[in-house]
């Protein structure tokens, strides 16, 4: 008995290949016909074994195709990447025949099957999903209640952004100072009038009205805005020698690092107008627009901390010994270094932001996934739930994965440069 | 000379007045506020106190782990909802962590499939909001469940039905002497680690520690079954008629839809973490390490268990113990889809029903705080302890 014989080697590399090969094939091929065609060319055996038999054909097959240093180039590189080891061409298989078993389904739903046309949920005859619901709801969710004549302002303010910001990165160094000072000092309170009108001939909308997407892009654009600069200050002040300063900033720090965000928002919501005079009243988004900006603020405090740990002792004596002041120091020597070296920590501080927004719905603003939830609760929309949350996933996916390939670009560019 | 002491005098004075400046403020702020929640709290005819704890809170809670109904207490409710979200971060933690682990060795894995299947689970789940990932699970996948009488059927043991998933009832006798041998069982395992440790270092000896310890593990509590008196049954879930529509199932334990949708989602999303900081951590062990841990001819088993993981570990540990407490102040997005843990039944239904908004937002706030603060202490203890002692 000579079980040797059944290793595959070089020198039958042939016919190993080709038995191989085959195994592989027909294993895809059953897989391929059950999923799609919906026939089991296994049918004969008992079902378990029929349910397997992809696995097992092909585990077989890639066990004769595993030829080391074949000089295949090919054959080569597909052992070396999935089929190294039996435990790795079983993962292999296992993978593959999982996607394509859930890819069909998945597509089904998404599109095959889904309906497009139509205005009710009558329209939506088909098994898959109801995109209907999305068209007809669409302005909601990007608007929130903000009336649909009016719907003009909200686009205007962020076209107008969103032309300042892309032009602020072509103009010459000399005029883009004086462009971000205006989109940081003016915009905000062009935007702000923009919205909530009540003057130049523009309707009154109030807050309460505000919501959908654009509510998101708001509270994080103004939440970035002012938590940017507070967490500066809250990283000075730890770093600071003044004791009864360092232990104030360490205190409001660790308080607000220490508690969820739903109870800071509850606090805005319900704790913090039992501090105020009786009668005034403070609107609700400016609430919890500080509290989201104090909560990430102190999160931002640490990531800058973290850079000014990481500067040698040595640029801060070399300051010194220039005669610069505390102030001097900090802004011309210490802070344009220290904030370049976290670079990467800020953008996911940011990226948490903007994924915490959604959480204000619990004090009754409703953004996208508020507007959704008003949405599927509505009688004639019932049971769209999944629709829904598919499509808000995806928006707020878009989202954040293109900040964060934004920022781990920044990172690979900044480590390039050191 | 004298310039000089004027100029120390004036730098004491030149560093006083902020700090002055800065505690005068906070001090006047917190006055204000004082005075004005006094005013308010007066004209509302509530005075600030912490009495209402004790009394009746008559609601009623969904699921609770102690018993609790309308008769019970205020403060007995703030436990409930304690004791609520201990428990799905417990649940939460014990899933993120197997999952997280699997993912973060999926992707260092030389398959090229499972590496790239594990990072895109990493940027799929971590960059979709996790409220949004609850309400997909609560509100989308999981009432997608067939009903009580068409429920999925593992084995007639458990079934997964839309109103929740029913398993057995554990039902012990003599629970006590169970818990006694298994803590037998781990102090005696310790003393058997100290033990090959000794043998190890003094005569070279290495003892089969895991085959002992599973034996010890195994043994003990086997023995309190036979000869103590310990006895565990189940009792399985029966399917009973409601009336002619409505089934339900009894004699199990019953796993709400909203616990099962909370531990998923938070455990799918700190998983990728967790997964991130296995990376990292493995990939922080220098090439070398292993190498010359090979070089002096320790096995594949003795180098990670010996060079790579004690490394490794010192870089998992303090950011994974960071993802816990994040799992933790996460599970308050429960309130988001009533499952009954602090923030709900505490900071939204018992504040509802005495308006003591102060109160009771600064009790939620507080206890958070305070499990914050001791994991970070014991987490600055265990990075002192762990630190690389450099001559």
């Amino acid at each position: 008995m000579n079980l040797a014989y059944l290793k595959p080697t070089k020198e039958k590399i042939n016919t190993f290949l080709l038995l191989g090969s085959i195994f592989v094939i027909f294993a895809f091929f059953d897989i391929l016909t059950n999923t799609f065609l919906n026939r089991n060319i296994t049918g004969f055996l008992p079902q378990t074994i029929s349910f397997f038999t992809p696995l097992i054909l092909g585990y077989i097959g890639f066990y004769l195709i595993r030829i080391e240093f074949s000089g295949n180039r090919f054959l080569d590189k597909l052992n070396k990447n999935i089929n190294s080891s039996n435990f790795n061409a079983f993962l292999t298989l296992l993978i593959l025949f999982i996607i394509i078993k859930a890819i069909s389904p998945l597509i089904n739903w998404l599109i095959l099957d889904a309906n497009f046309v139509g205005s009710s949920k009558d329209d939506c005859t088909g098994n898959g999903a109801c995109w209907v619901f999305i068209k007809v709801w669409f302005n909601r969710l990007m608007y929130g209640l903000y009336p649909d004549v009016e719907q003009w302002r909200v686009n205007s303010a962020f076209i107008l952004l969103f032309t300042l910001v892309g032009i602020a990165f072509f103009v010459p160094q000399k005029i883009k100072k004086y462009f971000i000072i205006f989109l940081l000092f003016v915009y905000p309170f062009i935007g702000i009038k923009l919205l909530s009108g009540g003057s130049f001939g523009l309707v009154y909308v109030e807050t309460a009205a505000w919501g959908g997407l654009s509510l998101t892009f708001i509270i994080s654009a103004f939440a970035i805005l002012f938590c940017f600069p507070i967490g500066v200050f809250l990283a000075l002040g730890r770093r600071s020698s003044l004791p009864a300063i360092r232990y104030i900033s360490i205190g409001f720090i660790e308080l607000w690092r220490g508690v969820p965000l739903i109870t800071v928002l509850f606090m805005a919501a319900v704790m913090f107008p039992m501090f105020l005079p009786d009668g005034t009243f403070i609107d609700k988004l400016i609430r919890v627009l500080i509290a989201i900006t104090l909560f990430e603020a102190a999160y931002m405090a640490e990531v800058v901390r973290g850079g000014l740990q990481a500067l040698p002792k040595g640029q801060y004596e070399a300051a010194k010994s220039l005669g610069m002041g505390y102030w001097r120091m900090n802004i011309l020597i210490i802070l344009p270094q220290a904030l370049k070296l976290v670079i990467p920590g800020i953008a996911n501080t940011l990226l948490a932001l903007v994924k915490d927004t959604p959480l204000i719905f619990v004090v009754g603003l409703m953004e996208l996934a508020g507007m959704i939830g008003l949405a599927k609760t509505n009688p004639k929309w019932l049971g769209m739930a999944m629709e829904g949350y598919v499509f808000a996933g995806l928006v707020f996916w878009v989202i954040c994965y293109a900040m964060s390939r934004y920022s781990q670009n920044l990172e690979k560019k900044l480590s390039t440069e050191r | 000379m004298n310039l000089k002491k004027i100029n120390i005098e004036n730098k004491k004075i030149r560093d006083l007045i902020p700090q002055v400046l800065t505690v005068l403020t906070l001090i006047s702020v917190i006055f204000y506020f004082a005075t004005n929640a006094q005013i308010n709290m007066g004209n509302r005819g509530i005075s600030f106190g912490f009495g209402f704890l004790s009394q009746e809170a008559s609601f009623d809670i969904a699921f609770s782990l102690i018993e609790f109904d309308g008769s019970y207490s205020y403060g007995r409710a703030f436990l409930v909802g304690l004791l609520n979200t201990i428990l799905v971060s417990v649940i939460g933690i014990f899933l993120a962590t197997i999952l997280g682990v699997i993912v973060g060795v999926a992707r260092l894995s030389d398959n090229y499939l499972i590496a790239k299947t594990a990072e895109w689970y990493v940027e799929i789940f971590r960059n979709i909001p996790l409220i949004l990932q609850i309400f997909f699970w609560y509100f989308a996948a999981l009432r997608a469940l067939p009903s009580p009488e068409n429920a999925i059927n593992f084995y007639d043991i458990s079934y997964l039905t839309i109103k929740g998933w029913y398993i057995p009832k554990f039902v012990w006798i003599n629970f006590d002497i169970f818990c006694y041998s298994l803590i037998l069982a781990f102090v005696s395992i310790y003393f058997l680690y100290r033990y090959a440790k000794k043998q190890r270092e003094e005569f070279g000896k290495i003892l089969p520690t895991f085959t002992l310890s599973l034996g010890i593990l195994i043994l003990i509590p086997l023995f309190s079954f036979l000869l103590l008196g310990v006895s565990l049954t189940f009792n399985y879930p029966e399917l009973k008629q409601l009336s002619e529509t409505s089934y339900t199932y009894e004699n199990g334990v019953s796993i709400i839809p909203e616990l099962m949708a909370l531990a998923l989602a938070l455990s799918m999303y700190t998983a990728t973490f967790i997964a991130e900081n296995v990376r990292a951590g493995v990939m922080g062990v220098g090439k070398g390490q292993k190498e010359a841990a090979a070089s002096i001819g320790l096995t594949k088993g003795q180098i990670l268990k010996l060079v790579v993981m004690p490394q490794a570990l010192r870089i998992i540990i303090p950011p994974t113990t960071n993802q816990y407490l994040n799992l933790t102040k996460n599970s308050s997005l429960a309130a988001a889809i009533a499952y009954p843990d602090m923030v709900l039944v505490f900071a939204k239904t018992a504040l509802m029903q005495t308006g003591r908004a102060i109160e009771i937002i600064s009790i939620t706030m507080l206890t958070y705080l305070s499990l914050s603060i001791s994991i970070s202490l014991l987490m600055n203890w265990y990075n002192k302890k762990m630190a690389i002692k450099e001559k």
